[in-house]
Formats: C-alpha cells, sequence, structure tokens
C-alpha cells in the first residue's frame, strides 16, 4: 500500500498586525477541510505550539515594530523553507509604519502621557515589554521573502491560489482582480 | 489609413497621433499615469513604455509610424513598468487601506494591472504634510507621484496655475502659488478642472470621503484596463 504523504508543515504568526490576515486565511470556509488532509500547523495562532520547527512554509501577517517581532520573524526564516510576507502591515508597513510620521518619544507621550482621557499616566516601562523600534519596518526589511500576498486583508481567494499552488509545487498565479492593496 | 501593429493588433492612426492616442482610440489599453487626453502629453512617468524600432519610449510621447511593431503586452515590458512603479510606491506614503481614495486611485489600478504583488525596494517613509486649510479640498502631499496633471489642468484650463512643481530629484515635490504656501490662499476654487484631476489621492474634495463605500468605486467594479478612459 502506498505510504500517506508526509503532511506540509506550516507556521503562521501576526506580529504588528491585527489578525485580520488570519482571519482572511480561515475565510476560506469549508476549503479549510481540504487543507487540514494536506497540512499540519507548527507555531500559529491556531495552535498553542511556541516555536516554528522545521516547517515547509512559513506566513507573516504585521509589520515589525518592536524587538519581539524582530526575533520571531529571523526564527520564521530560519526554520522556514519558504517565507511567505501576507498583508499590507507585513509587505509595506501598513497602518502601523504611520506613526513612522513622528518619533518615537512623540508617539509614546501622546499615548500614555498628554493624550485625552489618561488618568496616572505613565509610559510602560516593564522590563519584560519588547522594546519598541524606532521606526517600524515592512518584513523585506529585516529577512528574505519568497512570496508577498497583497491586501488588508488578501482576500480569501489570493490566499486559497497561494496555499494550493505552493503545497503543489507550483509557481502562483493571481489574476488582474485578485490583486488588491486595500 | 496608416496602421502599426500593437502587440497582435492592427491599428490605424491619423498623421500626427501618438501610439498612446491612436491605442485607446482603438480601445486598447496602455497603462498609463501622467497621461490624460485632455493634456498635453507629459512623458514624466514612464509607466506607458513599450518597445519599438528596437528601444523603449514612452508611448504617450511617441509618433505612430506605419508599419512599425510595438510591445506592450510582454513580461519584460510589464517588469519594467513595475519597477516604476514601485518607485512611485516606495518614494511616497501609500498606505492604501486608509486612503479615501482607494478603488479610484489610478496608481493603485495600474500597479494591480502591471501585476505588481508588492514593492521590493526600501520604503523610503518620507515625512510630508497634509494641507487641510482649505474649507472644500484637503491636500494630502504623501501621495504625490508628480504627475503634474493638476500643474497641467489649474495652468492650461483654470488659467491660474496654482500649483507646481518644486525642487530636483528625490527633492522634487508639490508646491501651491500662495504667500504662505497655503492652499486656501491660493486662486484654487474646489470648481477647478485642477481639483477633480488628481490620479492619486492627493487633492481630496473634503465631507464626501465615504460616499461611495469600498468595494463599490470605480475600479473596485471593473478594473482599469477595461475602462475607457473619460473625466473624472
Amino acid at each position: 500500500m502506498e505510504q500517506a504523504k508526509a503532511k506540509i508543515r506550516i507556521a503562521t504568526t501576526s506580529l504588528a498586525g491585527c489578525f485580520g490576515c488570519h482571519m482572511s486565511i480561515l475565510d476560506i470556509d469549508e476549503k479549510i477541510i481540504d487543507l487540514v488532509e494536506l497540512v499540519e500547523f507548527s507555531r500559529s495562532p491556531l495552535t498553542d505550539f511556541k516555536h516554528a520547527e522545521n516547517c515547509d512554509l512559513g506566513i507573516i501577517e504585521g509589520a515589525v515594530a518592536n524587538a519581539e517581532n524582530v526575533e520571531v520573524l529571523r526564527e520564521f526564516r530560519q526554520n522556514c523553507k519558504i517565507l511567505v510576507a501576507i498583508g499590507a502591515c507585513a509587505l509595506n508597513g501598513g497602518i502601523p509604519a504611520m506613526r513612522n510620521q513622528f518619533s518615537l518619544a512623540e508617539c509614546l507621550q501622546e499615548s500614555y502621557r498628554d493624550g485625552m482621557g489618561l488618568e496616572n499616566a505613565l509610559i510602560p516601562d516593564d522590563p519584560e515589554l519588547p522594546m519598541l523600534l524606532n521606526k517600524v519596518h515592512p518584513v523585506q526589511d529585516v529577512v528574505k521573502i519568497d512570496y508577498m500576498l497583497p491586501g488588508c486583508p488578501p482576500s480569501p481567494e489570493i490566499i486559497w491560489e497561494l496555499l494550493t499552488a505552493l503545497i503543489a509545487g507550483r509557481e502562483p498565479v493571481f489574476s488582474e482582480e485578485q490583486i488588491r492593496y486595500d | 489609413m496608416p496602421e502599426f501593429k500593437l502587440d497582435n493588433h492592427s491599428v490605424s492612426f491619423l498623421e500626427g497621433q501618438t501610439i498612446m492616442q491612436a491605442a485607446l482610440e482603438a480601445g486598447l489599453y496602455i497603462p498609463h499615469l501622467c497621461f490624460h487626453p485632455e493634456f498635453k502629453p507629459h512623458g514624466s512617468c514612464r509607466v506607458c513604455i513599450v518597445h519599438t524600432n528596437g528601444r523603449y519610449v514612452s508611448s504617450c510621447t511617441t509618433l505612430a509610424e506605419q508599419g512599425a511593431q510595438v510591445i506592450s503586452e510582454q513580461a519584460e515590458v510589464q517588469r519594467q513598468r513595475r519597477n516604476l512603479l514601485e518607485m512611485l510606491f516606495i518614494e511616497g506614503n501609500h498606505v492604501c487601506p486608509s486612503c479615501e481614495k482607494s478603488g479610484s486611485c489610478t496608481l493603485q489600478s495600474v500597479a494591480e494591472y502591471c501585476g505588481m504583488l508588492s514593492p521590493t525596494l526600501p520604503f523610503q517613509f518620507p515625512q510630508r504634510k497634509v494641507d487641510a486649510s482649505h474649507p472644500d479640498t484637503l491636500l494630502d502631499f504623501n501621495r504625490c507621484i508628480l504627475c503634474e496633471l493638476c500643474v497641467r489642468a489649474s495652468r492650461e484650463v483654470d488659467h491660474k496655475s496654482v500649483f507646481a512643481i518644486s525642487g530636483r530629484g528625490i527633492q522634487a515635490h508639490l508646491v501651491v502659488d500662495s504667500a504662505d504656501g497655503r492652499l486656501v490662499n491660493s486662486l484654487f476654487a474646489s470648481t477647478d478642472r485642477a481639483a477633480s484631476v488628481c490620479p492619486v489621492g492627493v487633492i481630496l474634495p473634503k465631507h464626501k470621503g465615504f460616499v461611495e463605500p469600498i468595494g463599490q468605486r470605480r475600479f473596485d467594479l471593473i478594473p482599469i484596463s477595461r475602462q475607457q478612459e473619460k473625466a473624472d
């Protein structure tokens, strides 16, 4: 009897993102049943694994805004054969990168010290909190990215095309209608 | 009538017409940003490049020639267009998800047509201000691609020359002709042609940002390549 084909191992993470891209992955609806026949999940918000290990495919949502984002992104690069960036934040910084118009000090002061309605205003300084980077970066500023999928979020259709293409070992093909930046 | 070949299509043209003009009249799309049929061709964005007579030329400024073979829909031409588009994206702050022009933005739609998934060059994140001084019109300089359509519209149609490009190279930027540089103190009126010609989200009418819902805007419904050029 033919041996069952080894499942493709996928890790996913959201860096400075809103989890909207992950919601869009779930939006493939009943196709997710086909998907779990073909893949297994390593580290992901959908599982409770703490690390991405020996993965075929890594999916990154979100921009790089703090030191932990950098560490997670590097871990994914080291442990995933193919690394995919999905969504506007991962690709170009997106909404989080709008803070690049201001200094980090200005952002912290506005959010935690001078903003409206604050009581006991205090800039968080717990040593367990990851340090914020001076500027927000697209993921490609930190590691090599193999495929990029635009959208805010990318549609379930374009995500499905990417996943099925990579699982089948072919190059994904996107139509003009599927490529959206919003 | 003389003819040239655009990819596999025969295109007839009138003497003195550019490749772009003849193609548009024949209903064939060549992606473009700074070209607009109402205005004199500018040839600055280079997105309308095609290959003909052994070299790359901008189709909006090159005259059609009898018997010429013009290549537009070819992988290498599209790759060069994507390079140009990438540079426009990374030199400004184009945050499509937060832009009220999204869905009716020519830059966005042209890049989607050319198959740009994302810029791969390093983003510049330039520091640019918005000018919200005018009661009816907002200027968001973050999205300017220096196409000069507003410059041409204000000069040629409105006869006001409210807009101009100042600076050179990476420093080039849109400026407003008024004592303090603010739109409210210029001759600009929201009924000007310049107010409605911007292909991106720089010159925006106030008070009606989301009247047209996201998903139902001009290029949401039909991609730019299948729309006839029309006055905005």
